[in-house]
């Protein structure tokens, strides 16, 4: 008896409105420009997982800012290439004195800053010195072996040293030799001056960064006009944003058991090289079990590394045995030292008199600690060990518990900072608790020898560190880049703070 | 009318109160100290107190709840720990992002439930009704992630047809907005209206069985025209009441939604800030939205008193 025609249109019309929404939205076709808006020949779009929580990584931590910022945004004096060889930027050339304690820099003449102001000695001089009066990160401490900085000439500055230091000229290709502007510092949280090709463009919060190219840049044009940086939490929702083109390059792969959906397709071209993230099984050096050298020498052996790889980070990186990423000078492969020996794992740990306690292995929820915990836990429990794994909140429970009370035996981490044996190991205040003079004795040699004693040194200090069983060290991070097939110019390895963009090109 | 309008208002107050003590409360129980968060692995322990005593974490409890407080109550909550940068516009341009989202979600839930419901009660004996529910049932019982995950399957990934993520201001580019806004809106919206369907069903069988619609056909009104003339208008009450509420699930919905279509909303905000330890951006979230929520239930208790006069009589 009901008769619905008349109600049926209206149903009618409101699944018509519907369905128009949805086309307008659906309509202009391709999505290689829908995505990612602008020309592709001069627009690119880069995805990443941190996203800066500002952009003045002089008072905040965190790798984030100068992946974006440093050589793109801002320039330091040397920079860093892909071997790992520190070449000239805003300085032409240097000289180091005698002493080796001071370095005369000669510096480009015709860079200026995006807010119009020259680039001169001065700002150099202004930069370096900030670093110890202005700075709040940790870092500001790499400047603190600067005893002077004299500006000799407008293009010539020179810098001396309290002592010999190798480190110090390598820092300069960090964030702490980011060159600023004596008139550009009043909101460097939000409006960073720099002498670099791209200025930041526009900042979407928990989207993007977008840098666009200066036309007035005192060297060699990069080919991108814009450059957007997109950040994804979530690694599933970074692969989908690159297969239906929203970003051109994913910056650095998150879960390298999704690269088969890339490898194989002529569409993308995957990039594998090394990082400076040696992925640590840390141990507490200073209380528990582990100050036991037999016990650390017995979790080395219990370990196959090989496998442990295969499992967890689905056979990429490389299997290191020190705390030398292999892009350093003096990286030389200690995986030897420990071989995997169940047998005489087990043997260690009932000499050591410890073999009844449990290890309290309690990692950070990062993806590849989670992946590795379980797999170190059932190797080690194979060689009798007993191990009790705890998962902790990152970063802030495992900062507090681990990191700042030593509340652990053994955890999981990957230490990504550059160069950093000397972070990890070289105070017996640090988290991992070890403490060896002739250790710290060798980092100091090292330091303020030549070069050639320098990389003597620091091979003969991370052998003893690895001989001592401070560590285990799982595997080297890779640097893992997909991209679509035309982008050219791609960094092989992520050894520097910056994520340059300066090279990239489309072929 | 008026005792009973101050009473509610009273009440609203209590509840902000009572409201924002707790949530100032869980905050500080939250294990991780901001300040060693904000200065990683290789701070010394005299520069985290150092942060601490410049972000006032050495400050008692109380002291810093009130000043939190006043913040709030001055629109001007400050500068966040972590980024250093002013909280209010950060706040301002995420709750637009997500009232996009809300909105778009709650438009189509009611496009889609409103003749979906009706149409299931005038044929609630029929087949076709009968699908109708099923299909509803179905909606019901998927969380709207899933229902996001999957649409970013077909429609994204395999077809192409939408970008899989991500968020444009509609003035930057409003084709990309739209394109983008589809899919996040579609999955709240779907299953919202799975919800609100079943609502929209009861109110109009209700309706159906009520004398004045028997009366207007008797008037000649076919009876399509009856229901939507006098029908539909009597049983929007309390389906308008059940969007209310569901304001507070779309904005839960909404935190999950964000996450998986990487938008910068309100509920990402918060998730960045909980892993972050941006203690004074997490309580500012969290009570924007318990603000909401309390309003938006105040406002349709008010509405309430309007339009319906018995409601007024046994108040006094």
């Amino acid at each position: 008896m009901w008769r619905n025609k008349p109600l049926m249109r209206h149903v009618g019309a409101a699944a018509a409105t519907l369905t128009c929404l949805l086309l307008t939205a659906c309509s202009a076709g391709s999505l290689a420009a829908g995505g990612s808006a602008g020309d592709p020949e001069t627009t690119l779009s880069v995805g990443l997982t941190a996203e800066p929580a500002n952009l003045d990584f002089t008072k905040t931590e965190g790798a984030a800012i100068p992946q974006a910022l440093l050589y793109n945004v801002y320039e330091n004096l040397v920079k860093l290439d892909q071997a790992g060889k520190i070449r000239p930027a805003l300085a032409t050339s240097w000289k180091l004195s005698k002493d080796r304690r001071t370095y005369t820099f000669h510096l480009v003449k015709d860079a200026t800053f995006s807010n119009g102001a020259r680039f001169t000695a001065e700002d150099a001089k202004f930069s370096i010195e900030r670093v110890a009066s202005r700075w709040t990160v940790a870092q500001k401490s790499q400047m603190s072996v600067v005893d002077t900085v004299r500006v000799v000439a407008s293009d010539e500055l020179r810098v001396t040293l309290k002592t010999p230091s190798n480190d110090w000229l390598y820092r300069m290709t960090t964030r702490v030799g980011a060159m600023f502007s004596r008139t550009g510092v009043k909101k460097l949280a939000t409006e960073p001056v720099g002498t670099g090709p791209y200025v930041v463009k526009r900042w979407n919060r928990g989207d993007s960064i977008t840098l666009a190219r200066r036309t007035d840049y005192w060297g060699r044009t990069p080919h991108f006009k814009t450059v957007a940086l997109k950040y994804f939490k979530d690694p599933t929702a970074l692969n989908n944003a690159l297969l239906t083109n929203t970003i051109n390059v994913i910056g650095a792969m998150q879960s390298p058991d999704s690269l088969y959906r890339f490898e194989n397709n002529p569409k993308y071209k995957v990039i594998e090289g090394s990082t400076n993230g040696e992925v640590l099984l840390s141990f507490n050096n200073g209380s528990g079990p582990l100050r036991n050298p037999k016990v650390r020498r017995a979790v080395r052996y219990a370990i196959d590394h090989k496998a442990l790889l295969d499992t967890c980070w689905a056979g990429r990186g490389k299997l290191i045995g020190s705390m030398v990423p292999s892009t350093d000078p003096w990286y030389q492969d200690l995986t030897d030292l420990y071989p995997y020996d169940r047998d005489k794992a087990e043997k260690l740990l009932k000499e050591s008199g410890e073999a009844g306690r449990t290890l309290r292995l309690r990692i950070p929820t990062l993806p590849y600690a989670t992946a590795c915990g379980t797999v170190v836990k059932s190797q080690l429990e194979q060689a009798g060990f007993k191990v009790k794994l705890d998962q902790l909140e990152f970063p802030a429970a495992w900062l507090t518990t681990v990191f700042k009370n030593a509340d652990y035996d053994m955890s999981i981490i990957s230490h990504a900072e550059p160069r950093d044996m000397q972070a990890v190991f070289g105070s017996k205040t640090y988290y991992t608790r070890y403490d060896s003079p002739a250790f710290r004795a060798l980092l100091k040699k090292a330091d303020q020898g030549t070069q050639e004693q320098q990389v003597a040194s620091m091979r003969a200090a991370a052998r003893l560190l690895s001989k001592d069983a401070a560590a285990d060290w799982l595997f080297l991070l890779p640097n893992l880049m997909v991209a679509d097939a035309d982008i050219t110019g791609l960094p092989k390895n992520s050894i520097s703070e910056s994520l340059d963009l300066t090279g990239l090109g489309r072929s | 009318m008026i005792v009973r309008l101050v009473r509610r208002i009273a009440v609203l107050l209590a509840s902000l109160v009572v409201c924002s003590v707790v949530v100032f409360a869980f905050m500080a129980v939250l294990p991780g100290d901001p300040a060693r968060v904000a200065l990683g692995v290789s701070a010394s322990d005299s520069a985290v107190a150092q942060l601490r005593t410049e972000f006032e974490l050495d400050r008692p409890l109380v002291a810093q709840y009130f000043s939190w407080v006043h913040g709030l109550v001055t629109f001007d909550p400050g500068s966040s720990y972590i980024s250093h940068t002013a909280i209010g516009p950060q706040l301002a341009d995420r709750l637009l992002v997500t009232l996009w989202l809300v909105g778009t979600g709650m438009v189509i839930a009611c496009i889609l439930a409103i003749p979906m419901g009706t149409i299931m009660a005038v044929r609630h004996r029929k087949p076709s009704g009968l699908m109708l529910s099923a299909v509803s049932q179905i909606g019901v019982a998927v969380p709207a992630f899933l229902a996001g995950i999957l649409m970013i399957t077909v429609f994204a990934v395999g077809l192409g047809w939408l970008p899989a993520n991500g968020w444009t201001p509609p003035v930057q580019d409003p084709v990309l907005f739209l394109k983008q806004l589809v899919m996040p809106a579609l999955s709240l919206g779907i299953v919202q209206a799975a919800v609100l369907t079943r609502y929209v069903r009861s109110a109009v069988l209700d309706v159906l069985r009520e004398d004045y619609l028997r009366t207007a056909r008797a008037k000649g009104l076919r009876p399509t025209k009856a229901l939507l003339r006098h029908g539909l208008r009597n049983a929007s009450v309390p389906v308008v009441t059940v969007l209310a509420l569901q304001l507070a699930t779309l904005l839960v919905g909404s935190v999950v939604i964000e996450r998986v279509f990487v938008i910068p909303g309100l509920g990402s905000l918060l998730l960045d800030s909980v892993a972050g330890r941006d203690l004074t951006m997490v309580q500012d979230v969290v009570m924007i939205i318990a603000v909401a929520v309390l309003l938006v239930n105040f406002l349709v208790d008010m509405v309430y008193l309007l339009i319906d006069p018995r409601l007024r009589v046994g108040a006094s």
